[in-house]
């Protein structure tokens, strides 16, 4: 290990990129970081529901937003994580990339999910509807969309370094295209309606409720590291499974 | 190069006129979907004017994303995309011809559909000069975005479906600019939000241009290897 010190951060990037090594490593970040998550979200969570003050426009219903704000982050921040993967993937043919970008998939995908939930479960009280037409919410819808395609090219193509880079592609393509979708989603809304839907960017946030908030952002933020190495690991072993009983049939059949 | 392309490109166009199924199936499908809208909706002529500027859009895009798994997957399926990706051209010019070719024999025809379409529709006449300005902008990057997903899809089973649900999110800004430019609300050539519509619709297109032949092109080296 000594010899570790001595190396590039390229060389130290490229060690890492070792299976077993990485296997290794997670085996003993996994059980920490578990516990870990839920200290914080824990802790976020007791702030969050008693011991902050209730909004004064929102009143008590300001506590979904210590859910709602996180997980539309990481949803953000998963599909980020997943384009960089994936682009990792396509330059450095890193063999760990695309188990991280595909693992990735479902845990953001999950989290939007949970952003459309909690806002639609905010709306009902704030705006009188479960779902409005905004230009915020549409995009998250579609951002829903991406995640669901790319898991669904995952699902379809067999052989996984083919699935690999072809979802590679398409996480890239729709990285560039994120930016236009959102701009076009935002300019649809404005021309068809005017601003009377209430806007989050009114009042700054008051201290007492931004603790809990960014309790739970780092909470939510370790739960989903936690779920990536819990599903790299996952995914490692099942591609070693499916080659071990790819060996055992084509022994059976030569033999 | 460029005669290899000319050849691929009218190679395609002799395929989609002797083999049929291409675009006219795509304007026949176009026209059955608007015909079901007015069954759905019912007959008042005032709200079809409405949402028929919307309707045409969707329909349209519809039709396009139907003709889509015929892009790659013939040539896949008789060998000679493999032919194809040895010869003198490069992979992004290859799915510039496909994509070029793709929108001749649909995205035209159903441009050309849309306006007898609208009198089914009730739209009113001052919508079709920039509906058409629109469409005419706006299907090739339907064609050129298309191109990634059935690249991305070429030689998996049931990939039609799967190349409509991948591609239809990319879409969106194509439907969003193209309605802007024809909806009544926005003026269509003498308002200001109808010709920024159709501004940043050609915006759209051009960006499509470019990331269609290099996201598709990135897409067939994954799935031909």
């Amino acid at each position: 290990m000594a010899a570790m010190n001595s190396l590039t951060a390229l060389q130290r990037f490229h060690a890492y990129a070792n299976p077993a090594r990485f296997m290794a490593l997670s085996a003993r970040l996994v059980a920490p970081l578990w516990i870990l998550s839920v200290l914080v979200i824990g802790a976020g969570l007791w702030f969050a529901l008693f011991d902050s003050p209730p909004d004064y426009q929102q009143g008590e219903t300001v506590r979904i937003m210590y859910v709602h704000v996180p997980s539309a982050w990481l949803a953000m921040f998963g599909y980020g994580v997943m384009a960089f993967a994936s682009a990792v993937g396509l330059v450095f043919r890193h063999p760990l990339s695309d188990v991280c970008a595909k693992s990735a998939a479902p845990i953001g995908a999950g989290f939007t999910f949970l952003a459309l939930l909690t806002g639609s479960l905010w709306g009902q009280p704030m705006w009188g509807t479960w779902w409005e037409w905004d230009a915020r919410m549409t995009s998250v819808l579609i951002l829903f969309f991406l995640y669901l395609g790319y898991i669904a090219l995952w699902a379809t193509i067999e052989e996984p370094v083919r699935a690999a880079r072809a979802a590679a592609v398409l996480a890239l393509v729709g990285a560039i295209n994120i930016p236009i979708i959102r701009y076009s989603v935002v300019w649809w809304n404005t021309l068809h309606q005017p601003a009377s839907v209430f806007r989050m960017d009114g009042p700054s946030i008051a201290p007492a409720m931004l603790l809990p908030l960014g309790l739970m952002g780092v909470g939510f933020t370790l739960l989903f590291i936690t779920l990536l190495l819990v599903r790299m690991r996952a995914e490692v072993m099942r591609r070693r499974v499916r080659n071990l009983r790819l060996a055992t049939a084509g022994a059976a059949a030569e033999g | 190069m460029m005669r290899a392309f000319l050849a691929l490109l009218a190679r395609d166009l002799r395929l989609a006129v002797r083999l049929g199924g291409g675009g006219g199936m795509a304007v026949f499908f176009f026209l059955i979907v608007i015909s079901l809208l007015p069954l759905g909706i019912g007959p008042d002529r005032a709200l079809l004017a409405k949402v028929a500027p919307g309707m045409l859009w969707v329909a349209l895009l519809l039709a396009a994303l139907l003709t889509l798994d015929r892009l790659f997957q013939a040539d896949y399926e008789d060998g000679s995309l493999d032919l194809l990706t040895m010869g003198a051209l490069p992979l992004e010019l290859i799915v510039v011809a496909k994509a070029l070719g793709h929108w001749l024999t649909t995205g035209l025809p159903l441009v050309v559909a849309a306006p007898l379409l609208g009198v089914l529709l009730n739209l009113p006449g001052e919508a079709y000069p920039p509906m058409m300005a629109a469409m005419l902008i706006g299907t090739p990057a339907l064609s050129f975005l298309g191109a990634i997903g059935a690249a991305l899809t070429v030689g998996i089973r049931r990939g039609g479906l799967l190349a409509s649900l991948l591609v239809l999110p990319f879409y969106i800004p194509v439907l969003i600019f193209g309605v802007g430019a024809a909806d009544a609300t926005a003026g269509g050539f003498s308002g200001e939000a109808g010709r920024q519509s159709l501004a940043l619709l050609g915006a759209v297109a051009l960006a499509s241009l470019v990331l269609g032949p290099l996201g598709g092109a990135a897409a067939l080296r994954a799935n031909l290897r």
